[in-house]
C-alpha cells in the first residue's frame, strides 16, 4: 500500500516537533528547510500521481465506529494541486519572514507549520468529521498568528474574524451532523454516502445555504467579506499570506467537494442567485480597489474581486470554468503571496504603504520593479501569465452559463488594470530618488521569494497544461457526479 | 520548416531575454547588435517564406506545444503563416529593423538604453505573435503583449509624471477594447465550440448572411480593433503616446501595433462579410475618425501631436475599406502607411534631436538648409501621405477612395474631403518646419546638425519605398496600359477576397486623378503662400479663440471623459467604500455582537436579586402553564 499521501500529511506535524529542538535563532532557518523537505515530498507525490486514475491513495481507519467516523484521506486532481499549492508556499512564506524582527520565532514557525498540517488535512479528508476537525484546525493557529504578531488594532480584528468564521463553522458542524442523520441506519460521515443521498429540494436548500454561509465567510464572497480587508491588513505578512494564499481555498475547495455533489438540485436552483452577488462582488470590490491609499488594503479588496470570480466560475457546473477555477486557485495564491510580500518590503523600508508617499522606487531598485511587473502582469492576466489562463476559463465558462454574468464579471479585466497599474505608478515611478541607505537593498531570501513568485507567474502561464491535465479527469467526474443527479 | 516559423518571433524574444538579463553589462555595441541582427535574421526568414509564397506555396502551420486544454477548449501555441501573415511579416521585421536600426542612433546616450532595446525586441516578438497565432487566442496573447510594450515604452522615461500617465491611459484605454475582443471570443467559442482561425471560418459559412449571431460577434471583436487602433471613441490614448521616444512612435504607433486592429478584421474577413451591418459601423466609425482627427491634425503645433493625429486619421482610411468590403485595399494602405508614416516619425525624431528636444513647429523653420537629409526624405512622405500621384500613397488612398464610391458617394465626399484636409496639415507641418526663418532660440541654431548615418540610412530606404512602394497596387488604368497586374492584390488573393465591382470604368480613374491633381496643386499653391510667402505663424495658444480654439483642444474629448467616465467612477468606487462597505456591510456585522450585548444587559435587569420579584413571576408563570393546560 501507497503511504506518500499519509506521509506528505503528517510531515508537517513532525517538523513542529523538530523545529521546536534547535536554539532560538534558528528556528527559522529549521522549519524552513523542514518545509522543503515537504515540498520535495509533495512533488514526488505530484510524479506518482495519475491524473486518470481519479481518487488516489485512499485509506481509511475506523475513528469512533459508534459514530460511523473514520480517519478517511485520499486524493484526486483537485486535491492534489492543492496539497502543491499548500506545500509551495509554505516554505515561501517562512522564507519571507526571514529578516524581520519575530518575537519568539519559535511559537511563531511552529504555528505556521501547524497551520499548514490543517490546510493539508482539509484538502485531503474524505470523511465530514475530519474535515470538520481539519478545518477547525486551521482557525487556531493563524487566530493566534494575528493576535500575538499582528498589528495596532489586533485584538479587536482578530475576535471579530474569529468569531465571524466560526459562526460560519458551526453552520457547517449543523448541516454535517443533518446530512450525518440523513444516511442509512448506521450513520455515517464517509463523503461517498454523503453523494448517495437522496434529498428532497427544502432539504437541499437547508444543507445548501448552512454549508454555503461557511465557505462564503471563509472565501469571502460579498457581503460577507468585510471581515476580510481588516484582517487582512492587521495580520503580519506570513499570517496574510496564510489567509489569502491557501487559507480562502479551502472555502472554494469546499464547495466543489462538499457543497455541489452533495445539494445538486439546489445548486442547480440557486446557483444563479450565488453567481450574481459572487459577481456583484467582484465588481464592488475593484471599484473600492480603485480609491485605496493604503496598498495592502487595495491587495486586500483586489483579492475579493478575485476569489469572487472563482466562486462564480465554481456554480456554472461547466468544465472550462471549473477547471479555470482550480487553476486560478493556484494562481490567485501565488500571485497573492508575491503582492503581500511586496507591500511588506515597502513596509519595512520605508515604514509605509500609503500610494501618496511613496514613488520613484524603479530608479534605484531595477530587480525589485522587474519583479513587481511581473507580479503585477499576473494579476492583471495579461497572457502567457498565469493570471490569465484562470481567468480566461473561467469567463469563457461563466459566458456560457449566462452572457450578462460575464459582461460585468469580465469588467474586472478593465478595473483590475486600472489600479494595478494606479498604484505600480505611486510606488515605483516618477522622479523621486532613494538611495541605498533610504531603501536598502533586497537580501538574498527577498530576491529568492520575488524571483520564485514571478518565475512561477511566468511558467504557469506558459506551461499552464501541467497543472490542467492533472485536475481535468477529477473536474470531469465531480461534473458528471453532479449532472448525475 | 516548423522551426524555422517558430524562429521568426522566437528569435527577437530571445534578443530580449539576452539584453534585458544581461542589461548594462553587456557593452553598447553589443546591445545594438544582438537586437539588430535578431530582427534582421527574422525578417530574412520572412523574405524567404514570402519568396515561397510567390512560388505558390500554400500555408505553413506549426504548434510549439499544448498551451490551453480545459472541458471543450483545445488551444495549442501554435503559428500559421499564410499570405496574409507574410505581408505583415514583411512589413513587421521590415520596418521593424529599420527603425532598430534608427534606435542605434537615437537613444545610444540614453543611460537606459539596453532596457530600451530588449523592449524594442519584446515589442517585435509580441508583434509576430499577433500575426502568426493560428487561433485568437493567440493573437489574443500578442494584443496584450503589444499592448504592454506600447506601455512600457510610452513610459519609458518614468521619472515623468506625464509620461506615465501617458502609458497608463494607453494600457487602460486598450484594456476597454480587450474587454470586447474577450467577449468576442467568448461569443465565438458559444457558437462555433473552437477559437481556431480554420474551423472557426469553415464553419460561418454554412450561416446566412446578416446572422445575428456573427453581427454580434464581429461587433464585438471590433471593439478591441477601435481600442487598439485609436478609433472613436477609444482614440484619445495615440496622440497622448506621443510622450514616448520618436523611434517607439514611429514603430509601435504609426507602423506596426495600431494596425493590429485593421489586420484582426481583415482576419477575420469572412465573419465580417457575412454581416453587412457590422461592415457599415465599421466603415462610419471609420469615416468619422478620419475626418475628426485630420481636422484636430489642422490646429496641432506639436511635430509629433501633427503626426499622431494623422495616425489617427489613416487608420480610420483602412477602416473605411475595410467596411465597405475592400479588405485587400485596407491591407494595402496598411503597407504603404507603415512606410511613409514610419518614414514621416524617423524624421520628425531626426528635426528634434537636432532641435535638443524642441518639438514646437512655431519654433522651427527653416530647417532645410541645416538637414538636407531629413528634409528631402521627409518631403518624400509629405507626397506620398498627401497623396501626389505615383507617389505609394496616392495608389493605396485612391483605391478607398474608389472603393467608397461604389457603396456610398456621399462617404466618398467625406473620405475626398479629409484626402485633401490631410495634404494641408501635412504640407503646414513641411513649411513651417523647413521653410522660412529659423524661429527657434540662438543657443538652438548653432547646435542644428544632421543626424549621424545609422539615422539618416533607414530614412533614406523607407523614402524610396515611400516613393515607389505603391506600384505593387497600380490602377486598373495603369495596369492595362503597362501589361502587369495589380501584384499586391493578386499575392493576398488566395486568402483575402477581393471583389471585381471596386474596379471602375476607367472615366471615373481620370477624373479622380485630375481632381486631386488640381486640388493638391491648390493645396500646395495656398499653403507655400500662407505659411512661406506671407510667414504666417501658428498663434500662441492664450491667443488661440472660438472654434480653432475647440480644434485645438481636440474637441475636449478628453475633458468629456474626465468628467463622464473618471470622475464618476472615482464617485461611486469612494460611495461604495466609505457609505456601504464601512458603514452598511460591515456596520450590520458589528450590529450583531451590539444587539446580543443590549440583550444581554436587558435580560441581567431581570436579575435584581429579589426573592419577591421572583416568586411573582414564578406564580405567573404556574399560572400561565395552568391555564395552557386548560385550554388545550
Amino acid at each position: 500500500m501507497n503511504n506518500t499521501l499519509l506521509i506528505v500529511l503528517l510531515w508537517p506535524l513532525v517538523s513542529m516537533v523538530l523545529s521546536l529542538l534547535p536554539a532560538k535563532e534558528a528556528a527559522g532557518k529549521t522549519a524552513f528547510a523542514l518545509s522543503l523537505a515537504g515540498l520535495l515530498l509533495s512533488v514526488y507525490l505530484f510524479m506518482g500521481f495519475v491524473p486518470a486514475n481519479g481518487m488516489q491513495q485512499v485509506m481509511s481507519y475506523a475513528w469512533i465506529p459508534s459514530l460511523g467516523i473514520s480517519f478517511k484521506i485520499g486524493m484526486d486532481g483537485i486535491s492534489l494541486l492543492l496539497i502543491m499549492l499548500t506545500n509551495v508556499l509554505t516554505p515561501l512564506i517562512i522564507l519571507s519572514s526571514f529578516g524581520r524582527r519575530i518575537e519568539n520565532p519559535k511559537a511563531f514557525y511552529t504555528l505556521i507549520l501547524l497551520m499548514q498540517f490543517a490546510l493539508l488535512g482539509v484538502f485531503v479528508a474524505l470523511d465530514g468529521f475530519l474535515f470538520y476537525i481539519f478545518w477547525e484546525l486551521a482557525l487556531i493557529p493563524i487566530y493566534f498568528i494575528c493576535l500575538l504578531w499582528g498589528g495596532k488594532d489586533r485584538v479587536r480584528i482578530t475576535l471579530k474574524f474569529f468569531i465571524y468564521t466560526l459562526t460560519g463553522s458551526l453552520l457547517m458542524l449543523v448541516s454535517l451532523i443533518y446530512l450525518y442523520l440523513q444516511t442509512p441506519d448506521t450513520h455515517t460521515f464517509d463523503i461517498d454516502a454523503f453523494y448517495q443521498l437522496k434529498l428532497s429540494g427544502s432539504q437541499q436548500a437547508f444543507v445548501l445555504w448552512t454549508m454555503f454561509f461557511a465557505f462564503a465567510v471563509k472565501i469571502p464572497i460579498f457581503p460577507l467579506h468585510s471581515w476580510q480587508p481588516d484582517t487582512y491588513v492587521d495580520a503580519p505578512t506570513p499570517g496574510t499570506m496564510l489567509l489569502s494564499g491557501i487559507m480562502l481555498k479551502m472555502g472554494i475547495y469546499g464547495l466543489l467537494r462538499w457543497l455541489l455533489p452533495t445539494v445538486p438540485a439546489a445548486v442547480n436552483e440557486y446557483g444563479f442567485m450565488i453567481m450574481a452577488f459572487c459577481v456583484a462582488g467582484v465588481v464592488y470590490a475593484s471599484c473600492i480597489a480603485i480609491v485605496q491609499k493604503d496598498f495592502k488594503r487595495l491587495i486586500a479588496y483586489a483579492s475579493i474581486a478575485h476569489v469572487g470570480l472563482i466562486s462564480a466560475g465554481v456554480f456554472t457546473l461547466n468544465s472550462e470554468a471549473t477547471e479555470g477555477a482550480v487553476f486560478q486557485m493556484l494562481s490567485h495564491g501565488v500571485n497573492a503571496v508575491g503582492l503581500f510580500f511586496i507591500a511588506d518590503i515597502l513596509m519595512t523600508r520605508l515604514k509605509t504603504r500609503n500610494l501618496s508617499e511613496l514613488g520613484g522606487i524603479a530608479n534605484n531598485q531595477k530587480f525589485f520593479a522587474v519583479s513587481f511587473m511581473i507580479i503585477l502582469l499576473g494579476t492583471v492576466a495579461l497572457p502567457l501569465t498565469n493570471g490569465f489562463v484562470g481567468e480566461f476559463l473561467l469567463l469563457t465558462g461563466i459566458y456560457m452559463y449566462h452572457k450578462w454574468m460575464a459582461f460585468f464579471a469580465a469588467l474586472s479585466v478593465i478595473l483590475g488594470a486600472v489600479y494595478m497599474f494606479r498604484s505600480y505608478q505611486a510606488i515605483m515611478l516618477g522622479s523621486r530618488h532613494l538611495s541605498d541607505s533610504d531603501f536598502s537593498p533586497l537580501t538574498i531570501s527577498e530576491k529568492t521569494v520575488l524571483v520564485s513568485v514571478a518565475a512561477l507567474v511566468v511558467l504557469m502561464g506558459i506551461f499552464p497544461s501541467v497543472l490542467l491535465d492533472t485536475a481535468s479527469p477529477s473536474v470531469k467526474a465531480l461534473l458528471s457526479l453532479i449532472n448525475a443527479q | 520548416m516548423d522551426l524555422i516559423i517558430s524562429l521568426i518571433p522566437l528569435l527577437p524574444l530571445a534578443g530580449f531575454i539576452l539584453i534585458g538579463v544581461l542589461n548594462k553589462k553587456l557593452p553598447k555595441g553589443m546591445v545594438g547588435i544582438i537586437s539588430n541582427t535578431t530582427v534582421l535574421s527574422s525578417f530574412i526568414i520572412s523574405f524567404y517564406l514570402f519568396l515561397s509564397f510567390i512560388k505558390g506555396a500554400d500555408s505553413y502551420s506549426t504548434e510549439l506545444f499544448p498551451w490551453i486544454n480545459a472541458g471543450g477548449l483545445h488551444l495549442g501555441l501554435s503559428f500559421m503563416v499564410d499570405h496574409l501573415t507574410a505581408v505583415m511579416l514583411l512589413v513587421i521585421t521590415g520596418v521593424g529593423f529599420l527603425i532598430h536600426v534608427y534606435s542605434i542612433g537615437y537613444m545610444q546616450h540614453d543611460e537606459d538604453y539596453p532596457r530600451f532595446m530588449s523592449y524594442l525586441n519584446l515589442f517585435v516578438f509580441f508583434m509576430l505573435l499577433l500575426v502568426m497565432g493560428s487561433n485568437y487566442v493567440v493573437m489574443f496573447a500578442g494584443w496584450e503583449g503589444v499592448g504592454l510594450c506600447s506601455y512600457l515604452l510610452i513610459g519609458f522615461w518614468f521619472k515623468n509624471t506625464d509620461y506615465n500617465n501617458a502609458g497608463r491611459k494607453a494600457f487602460v484605454m486598450n484594456r476597454i477594447g480587450d474587454f470586447g475582443f474577450l467577449l468576442g471570443m467568448f461569443l465565438i467559442y458559444q457558437t462555433f465550440s473552437s477559437l481556431d482561425y480554420k474551423e472557426v471560418f469553415e464553419a460561418a459559412k454554412n450561416y446566412p448572411k446578416g446572422d445575428p449571431t456573427i453581427t454580434a460577434i464581429t461587433l464585438l471583436l471590433f471593439v478591441g480593433a477601435v481600442g487598439k487602433s485609436a478609433q472613436i471613441p477609444l482614440y484619445t490614448w495615440l496622440p497622448d503616446a506621443m510622450a514616448g521616444p520618436t523611434p517607439v512612435s514611429a514603430l509601435i504607433h504609426a507602423a506596426t501595433m495600431v494596425t493590429a486592429g485593421v489586420y484582426m478584421v481583415i482576419r477575420s474577413n469572412v465573419l465580417y462579410m457575412l454581416s453587412p451591418f457590422s461592415g457599415e459601423v465599421v466603415a462610419f466609425i471609420g469615416m468619422i475618425t478620419a475626418l475628426m482627427a485630420a481636422t484636430i491634425g489642422l490646429k496641432q503645433n506639436d511635430i509629433k501631436k501633427v503626426l499622431a493625429y494623422s495616425t489617427v486619421s489613416q487608420l480610420g482610411f483602412m477602416f473605411v475599406a475595410l467596411g465597405v468590403g475592400a479588405y485587400t485595399t485596407g491591407l494595402f494602405h496598411v503597407v504603404t502607411h507603415a512606410f511613409f508614416k514610419a518614414l514621416l516619425f524617423l524624421c520628425a525624431g531626426s528635426v528634434i534631436h537636432a532641435m535638443g528636444g524642441e518639438q514646437d513647429i512655431r519654433r522651427m523653420g527653416g530647417l532645410k538648409k541645416y538637414l538636407p537629409v531629413t528634409h528631402i526624405t521627409f518631403l518624400m512622405g509629405v507626397l506620398a501621405i498627401s497623396g501626389i500621384p505615383l507617389f505609394s500613397g496616392f495608389f493605396s488612398k485612391d483605391e478607398i477612395l474608389a472603393a467608397t464610391w461604389v457603396h456610398s458617394p456621399l462617404m466618398f465626399v467625406v473620405m475626398a474631403f479629409t484626402s485633401l484636409l490631410t495634404a494641408v496639415y501635412m504640407f503646414r507641418l513641411y513649411w513651417l518646419t523647413f521653410h522660412g526663418d529659423f524661429r527657434g532660440t540662438h543657443h538652438q541654431q548653432e547646435h542644428l546638425h544632421e543626424s549621424p548615418s545609422v539615422m539618416t540610412a533607414p530614412l533614406m530606404v523607407l523614402a524610396i519605398l515611400s516613393v515607389i512602394g505603391g506600384f505593387m497596387g497600380m490602377p486598373h488604368w495603369m495596369s492595362e496600359k503597362l501589361g502587369v497586374h495589380h501584384v499586391f492584390n493578386e499575392f493576398v488573393a488566395p486568402v483575402i477576397y477581393s471583389p471585381k465591382e471596386f474596379i471602375l470604368s476607367h472615366t471615373f480613374d481620370f477624373s479622380l486623378l485630375i481632381g486631386t491633381i488640381v486640388a493638391l496643386a491648390a493645396v500646395y499653391y495656398f499653403t507655400r503662400k500662407m505659411y512661406v510667402a506671407d510667414k504666417v505663424v501658428p498663434e500662441e495658444d492664450s491667443e488661440t479663440k472660438s472654434f480653432q480654439k475647440v480644434l485645438a483642444n481636440k474637441y475636449y474629448v478628453d475633458e468629456i471623459y474626465d468628467a463622464v467616465i473618471r470622475k464618476p467612477l472615482d464617485a461611486i468606487s469612494e460611495m461604495f467604500y466609505k457609505i456601504f462597505d464601512i458603514n452598511i456591510i460591515d456596520g450590520i456585522v458589528n450590529g450583531i455582537p451590539k444587539v446580543t450585548n443590549l440583550t444581554a444587559s436587558a435580560a441581567r435587569m431581570l436579575q435584581t436579586g429579589r426573592l419577591g420579584i421572583y416568586l411573582v413571576v414564578m406564580v405567573i408563570g404556574v399560572i400561565y402553564l395552568f391555564a395552557f393546560k386548560l385550554l388545550l
